[in-house]
């Protein structure tokens, strides 16, 4: 067909107009699109990168991904990115991707743990990877090994690794790095709504008139939802106010119509400000206050996640910080704070009497007035003089700042909406400014509103997709469900046809605790999922060497060598997003597929395979018989139970977990859906059906695919844990379908807001007559009742069916606050990410555009603190804290501007390790690291 | 005039007939060789004309850039900013230069290369503001100019790449606004270039992920234009400052009044019939 | 041994040449600030500046302002070439020499010393008007003209910035001496060595000749690359060579066996025969 410029052109345009207006296209110009890029097959698909979830199409040529676009019919994106997103069909090719297992071995070909890397077939990579296992395994039991997961798991993957490590090993050592992500918001909403992610949708951005960002880079690092806010802010610039809540200066401020830096951990402060001045205010939303919540807190004295100071891999100069995890000197500012609780005066010594086990979670109810007690302290006066951020700025000017802010909050005719990340999810009291902020939106009655809410945004592309609503963390089960509940392990064992018994009661190690364990010796096989943990996990200087120099066998799946790799014994190449089947779930409840689109690199296979073939090599009798835990716990031999199910003792994991015959039958491969909805076209599917390769599988032979359709099976399957548990997602097909749903999708209909009645047909289902919402969460709802000073047992406990609790939590300082720091640490060292790379820089490090355009984390520093240390821009700097010292570049004029006494470093750069640096002070909650604060010196290197 | 005499002045007459014909070809040479446009030099320097008559060519700038202490290396691969321009660089031979694209000037505090400078073709005469004080935020290399036919930003992507790169940034490079209809709810961020605020640096040019820069660098005196000093903007208090130095002779002359007017008048008028 | 004390002043030329490229180079590649810049200007333990005067003059026809810096320069090296003989630039300094001695010893092993394709007589002044033109074009031109074709500068830059394509000029020198005009480059055409001649021309130091030990056997006309300068006086007179053309290279003190000739210090040290120097001159 020949068609001259002209006619091209007025073709694609028509095109490119009728799929922005959703129209459909007519059939001959659209035969004529597809005519003129013939060669070129599109399909849709979903970003690598965060957690906004943009919709892109992908195009394949000759087996190769050539270009990307973004998708005009994402509702989330019409049709733009952000830089990351435009290069998505670059990160695949970088020049050295692994390719090939390599194992690292001496010259007999024997593995030796100071062996140089060398290629190996997969056979042998799995037997070793069998013979370590297995000889741990036996040592130490089910709690003897772990698995590195991930928020970047496609959702099938996370389900396939939480199959086999839970039912399988029967082990609860899984946990993703979303723990560093979003485990405290996790916890957040676990506490204060019983159920897991956010109420609202982005359309609340359109909707609101109020955007207030706590810790939340949005114009960095969700840049789509920022062009979002940018855009609400040109319709309505002068009813629309944007504050930007910070303890450094970054790009969100130029939109901002305020900006308020604040001292690193006084957010918690600043909240109670807020709470005390909604009261005095009389801004209380009564009605909703009285039906749809309670008031609760909890203990003070929780510690900060850190090790016991005892522990002998503690260093010397660690430990005067380490040991306030076991007790601390209360401050003036402190003693304030925690006045209403009446226990502690300044230069007391706080005992951390609630840090171990379940104690920090332990609340109880309290009443209206306790609550009023206990925000009473933080008076204006107060909060501003321990909150203010930035030294060089007046008391009054933050003043007035934090006026507006409560005036925004309790403004009748506003509609809030309150973003946040990192700035609160990784932060020693992370789970506590989670609830906070709820408290917040709850006493306005400001919550589960079109256009107000309290929006916890997503990092990872599959955190709340994957790593939270598969539940592929130590804690927890598919759909909200937990390992210490006998129920929940009875409807997984079910589901998932294991014989009762099989799962392990036991919280497994969250993801710094295996760090830990490895460290201890109590973990000496671990697998590594899509993410980077020796990069990823605060303190490294222990992880690296712990991993090198102990006995332990570490595996890393990754398809480049970053630090994780380096650290390994056994590499195993793994194919990367768009060469295999997958889905991914945003921030927003968005759950999007895609299909593969080109086949894997050299020998590299998908990370689901690698678990399945491994599956192969575990008979039922070893696993399933009786183990018994370090705590005495004993799992009981189910081989019996597994023999009157029709498990033979000598079947492997591989036959129960994956292999199972109603996949074959139900899901036979090929499948009608794989049909290119341009072209026509079968897509691949390696798992499946192979991809032509014939790659030498974990028995020596010619790997031909499973015989059925592996993602569709474990999709189907994993969906019926939600099902009428207001977790309803959509059949594998109709996603292949549309541009995402929104879960709970219950008749085919998405939903945008959650405990809402008008929208959430849960909420119609469980709230009583004539009420508009119903916080329906099913966890943690009856508790004690008490006081500020704690439970009290006459008192009895209270159900809470469908309220939500609105909790009050004192401030406290940061543990390595650098006010009262003796040792000559004396700056804050806040840590981050940058637009250009995505979290350890394996795949956009890669991209020479962003490379070029972001070559190394810099040290962002106030001009008048370099100046003070004789620094001049570029030089190159030592970042000195207890744990350990990195170099870095000083920056002066960069993107961030730190106040005096404090300096920003990004975390992308491998050489520029800041985790060496950071502290692995977590939430005691959520168990999330705090990588924002932490104490260090500076000098010229 | 004997014969000796007179081949001594013939052969004199030649010589220097010989030294006009090579000299003329060298200055034809050094007219093609200088005019270089496009060279953008270190901070402080002079006017293009008259650095080309200052410089003297000696690399002592580019020996201070190179030899500063706060040199970047990346992945042991050290940035180099400033050249000496040699046979085949396309520049000014002897003459320093730099291309942002590959080594942008890192606008070092202590301006180490233009304080090297012996000759006063680099001066902080050049590189300071109104009111005297020099720094590098007053050099002026040239002008970041934005091609938005290839910058992703006006196709409504999210890249702000350029910005955040930027030195200078929120005075050099701002990020405005625009509503973009197509999408309904996604603003374009595009970066717009002051050019008062901007150095010239080319940490934008550097830093730009499209394949070709889609915001380069060029000499002030190729890219920018410059408005009337006879009308000042009614809106911003300091455009006073621009034409400042209007000049109070306000005659003016077109075709129109090439004769005076009273020879125009006297020409009469005609009319028809 | 024997030879190494024979050629001594062509070893220490060498030494002095491959020192300062040396330097120049240690200056850009590790920051040594022993010499820094090159021939145009350097400074010299990063403080006394050294300015190529005959670079400065075109600048100033050229109309720039000159910085003090620059002049201090000048007055620097037009105090010590005056003094120590202007075109000891030439043989001890300028590495260009390097390539021109180079061609004139291809000469000299294959036998064709004086064929040339131009008349050396006729060529005889060139440089003084080549010189002069240069500056009328520096100021015709608004820059400093001989220094966008200097081979000086694109050798001692190509050492410490990158040579580029400077390359093929140096060979093209090397052809030209080699081939056309032997000598040709610094003997007839550089108007760099011409500033210096003019700079030296009552230079002190200066090769004396004892006409009394001379056996007039022509190897220092030979080896001399500005014999004009010799042959007024070899075998005629007990004198000064003090032609302003000689570049104290000392090639002719090296080669003469009979010790007729030596570095002196006129004015200073007196010699037999000085009542003749007037009329020499020239």
């Amino acid at each position: 067909m020949s068609m001259d410029r002209r006619e091209f052109l007025k073709t694609t345009a028509a095109v490119a107009a009728a799929s922005a207006a959703g129209l459909s296209i007519p059939q001959d110009a659209e035969a004529a699109a597809k005519e003129s890029q013939e060669g070129w097959q599109w399909d849709k698909a979903v970003c690598r990168f965060c957690g906004t979830g943009c919709g892109i199409m992908v195009a394949v040529k000759d087996d190769k991904i050539v270009a990307v676009k973004g998708d005009p019919e994402s509702p989330v994106n019409r049709g733009i990115n952000c830089i990351k997103g435009y290069f998505n069909a670059k990160i695949m090719y970088g020049a050295d991707r692994l390719t090939q297992p390599l194992l690292r071995m001496n010259d007999k070909g024997e593995f030796d743990k100071n062996g140089k890397f060398r290629p190996v077939s997969w056979k042998r990579a799995f037997d070793e990877m069998e013979k370590q296992f297995k000889k741990y395994y036996n040592e130490l039991g089910p709690t003897g090994v772990a698995v590195f997961g991930s928020g970047q798991y496609t959702i099938q993957e996370g389900y396939a690794a939480v199959k086999l490590v839970k039912g399988g090993w029967r082990s609860n050592n899984i946990d993703p790095n979303a723990r560093h992500c979003m485990a405290s918001a996790v916890v957040g909403f676990y506490q204060t709504f019983g159920i897991d992610e956010p109420a609202g949708c982005y359309d609340d951005i359109e909707i609101t008139d109020t955007v207030i960002t706590w810790g939340a880079n949005m114009a960095e690092m969700h840049p789509i939802l920022w062009s979002r806010v940018s855009d609400a802010k040109l319709n309505n610039p002068d009813k629309y106010y944007v504050v930007n809540l910070s303890t450094y200066r970054n790009r969100c401020s130029n939109l901002a119509d305020m900006e308020i830096i604040f001292r690193p951990n006084t957010d918690l402060a600043i909240m109670n400000y807020i709470a005390r001045e909604i009261i005095k205010r009389n801004a209380v939303n009564w009605d909703f206050v009285k039906k749809h919540t309670i008031f609760a807190t909890g203990h003070a004295d929780i510690g900060y996640g850190m090790r016991n100071p005892n522990n002998p891999n503690v260093t010397e100069k660690e430990k005067d910080t380490v040991v306030k995890q076991v007790v601390k000197k209360v401050t003036d500012e402190e003693a304030v704070a925690l006045s209403p609780i009446g226990k502690w005066k300044a230069g007391d010594e706080m005992e951390m009497k609630h840090a171990a086990g379940k104690k920090p979670f332990w609340h109880w109810e309290i009443s209206f007035e306790d609550f009023k007690k206990g925000v009473e302290p933080y008076t204006l006066d107060y909060v501003a003089k321990v909150a203010k951020g930035d030294p060089d700025e007046s008391l009054d000017s933050f003043k007035r700042k934090l006026q507006k802010l409560a005036d925004l909050y309790c403004d009748p005719n506003r509609k809030v909406v309150s973003f946040w990340t990192m700035g609160f999810n990784q932060h020693v009291r992370g789970s506590w400014v989670n609830e906070q902020i709820y408290m917040i939106h709850l006493l306005l009655g400001k919550q589960s509103l079109p256009g107000s809410g309290a929006f916890s945004l997503t990092g990872q592309p599959s955190a709340c997709g994957t790593a939270r609503e598969v539940g592929t963390f130590a804690h927890r089960l598919p759909a909200d469900m937990l390992v210490a509940n006998p129920k929940h392990r009875k409807i997984t064992e079910k589901l998932w046809k294991l014989p009762e018994g099989t799962l392990n009661p036991k919280v497994g190690s969250h993801f710094l605790k295996i760090m830990r364990d490895i460290e201890d010796g109590k973990i000496k096989w671990a697998w590594v999922h899509v993410n980077n943990p020796w990069q990823n996990t605060a303190n490294a200087n222990h992880w690296v060497k712990a991993a090198r120099t102990m006995d332990n066998f570490i595996v890393v799946n990754e398809a480049y060598p970053g630090i994780s790799a380096r650290v390994a014994d056994l590499i195993l190449p793994v194919a990367m997003i768009y060469e295999k089947w997958g889905a991914y779930g945003n921030a927003e409840r968005r759950t999007q597929h895609w299909r593969q689109q080109v086949t894997p690199p050299g020998q590299a296979m998908p990370d689901i395979w690698t678990m399945m073939e491994f599956s192969k090599r575990f008979k039922l009798k070893e696993v399933w018989k009786e183990h018994k835990l370090p705590d005495g716990t004993v799992l009981p031999n189910v081989l019996d139970k597994a023999k009157e199910m029709g498990y033979d003792p000598e079947m492997t994991l591989f036959d129960v977990l994956y292999n199972r015959p109603e996949y074959h039958k139900n899901f036979p491969w090929p499948d009608p859906i794989a049909k290119n909805p341009q072209t026509g076209k079968m897509h691949k599917n390696t798992e499946a059906a192979g991809d032509g390769r014939e790659i030498m599988g974990e028995d020596g032979k010619p790997f031909k695919g499973y015989g059925f359709f592996v993602h569709k099976a474990l999709w189907e399957e994993y969906r019926k844990f939600g099902l009428g548990h207001a977790h309803d997602l959509a059949d594998f097909d109709t996603y292949h379908k549309v541009r995402g749903l929104r879960w709970p999708v219950v008749n085919g209909k998405e939903t945008k807001w959650r405990f809402n009645v008008e929208y959430d047909p849960y909420a119609r289902k469980f709230a009583k007559p004539g009420e508009k919402f119903a916080f329906y969460g099913p966890l943690l709802k009856t508790i004690k009742r008490g006081n500020l000073q704690g439970p009290i047992a006459s008192k009895g406990k209270i159900n809470l069916k469908n309220k939500a609790k609105i909790f009050w939590r004192p401030f406290m300082v940061h543990p390595e606050d650098p006010k009262y720091d003796t040792k000559g640490y004396n700056l804050w060292l806040c840590t981050g990410r940058v637009l250009e790379h995505w979290h350890s820089g394996t795949m956009t490090m890669r991209v020479p555009e962003l490379y070029r355009a972001m070559p190394e984390a810099l040290c962002y520093m106030n001009p008048k603190d370099a100046k003070a240390l004789g620094l001049k821009r570029f030089d190159l700097v030592v970042i000195e804290s207890r744990r350990g010292k990195v170099k870095a570049r000083v920056e002066t004029r960069g993107r961030n501007k730190p106040p005096r006494g404090l300096v920003f470093v990004p975390w992308f750069d491998e050489k520029v390790l800041i985790n060496k640096v950071c502290l692995d002070a977590t939430c005691p909650l959520s168990k999330e690291t705090d990588y924002k604060k932490a104490a260090v010196k500076i000098y010229k290197a | 005039m004997d014969n000796k005499r007179r081949s001594f002045l013939t052969s004199m007459v030649q010589a220097s007939a010989a030294a006009v014909a090579a000299g003329s070809i060298v200055g034809g040479f050094v007219e093609e060789n200088k005019d270089k446009p496009l060279t953008l030099r270190p901070p402080g320097a002079l006017k293009e004309e008259d650095f080309l008559k200052t410089c003297i060519r000696c690399g002592l700038c580019v020996e201070a850039c190179k030899n500063r202490d706060n040199k970047v290396i990346i992945d042991g691969k050290e940035i180099v900013t400033l050249f000496l321009a040699a046979p085949g660089d396309k520049k000014p031979i002897g003459t320093p230069y730099f291309i942002p694209r590959t080594g942008p000037c890192f606008m070092c505090d202590d301006i180490p290369c233009m304080y090297a400078c012996p000759t006063g073709a680099l001066t902080p005469d050049m590189c300071k503001n109104e009111k005297g004080e020099v720094a590098i935020d007053y050099a002026k290399m040239g002008v970041a100019v934005i091609d938005p036919s290839s910058c992703i930003a006006f196709w409504g992507l999210q890249c702000t790449a350029c910005y955040r790169a930027c030195p200078e940034m929120d005075k050099a490079i701002k990020i405005e606004w625009k509503k973009n209809e197509r999408t309904g709810k996604h603003a374009y961020r595009i970066p717009v270039v002051y050019e008062d605020a901007c150095t010239g640096c080319g940490m934008c040019e550097n830093a730009c992920v499209t394949e070709i820069a889609a915001i380069k660098i060029f000499p002030r005196e190729v890219f920018l234009g410059k408005a009337g000093d006879r009308y000042v903007k009614g809106w911003d208090e300091k455009d006073q400052q621009r034409v400042r130095k209007a000049s109070t002779q306000t005659t003016t002359k077109t075709g129109r009044s090439r004769k005076s007017a009273i020879e125009n008048l006297n020409e009469g008028i005609k009319w028809d019939q | 041994m024997g030879s190494i004390i024979k050629n001594k002043y062509l070893i220490l030329r060498r030494i002095t040449q491959f020192t300062i490229l040396f330097l120049y180079f240690a200056a850009q590649y590790w920051g040594w600030k022993i010499l820094e810049g090159n021939l145009s200007f350097s400074k010299f333990f990063d403080i006394i500046p050294l300015a190529d005067p005959y670079a400065v003059l075109q600048m100033i026809f050229a109309g720039a302002v000159i910085a003090t810096d620059v002049i201090i320069g000048v007055l620097i090296v037009l105090l010590i070439y005056g003094l120590i003989g202007g075109r000891a630039y030439c043989s001890w300094v300028c590495p260009v020499n390097l390539i021109t001695d180079l061609a004139a010893w291809v000469r000299r092993k294959t036998h064709h010393e004086k064929d040339n394709l131009i008349n050396v007589q006729k060529v005889k002044k060139f440089r003084y008007f080549f010189m002069v033109v240069l500056l009328l074009v520096s100021a015709a031109v608004g820059a400093a003209a001989f220094e966008f074709i200097n081979p000086i500068g694109f050798f001692t830059r190509g050492v410490a910035f990158g040579i580029g394509f400077g390359w093929v000029w140096l060979l093209v020198i090397f052809i030209f001496d080699t081939f056309v005009l032997k000598n040709g480059w610094c003997g007839h055409i550089c108007p760099v060595g011409a500033t210096y001649s003019l700079i030296g021309a009552k230079s002190i130091i200066r090769v004396y000749h004892d006409k009394d030990k001379c056996t007039n056997c022509g190897e220092c006309l030979m080896i001399c690359p500005e014999n004009q300068v010799l042959s007024p006086i070899i075998n005629k007179k007990s004198d000064y060579i003090s032609g302003i053309e000689c570049t104290n290279c000392g090639r002719c003190v090296e080669v003469c066996n009979d010790n007729a000739l030596k570095f002196t210090l006129r004015y200073i040290i007196k010699q037999k025969g000085e009542e003749n120097e007037k009329s020499n001159i020239n």
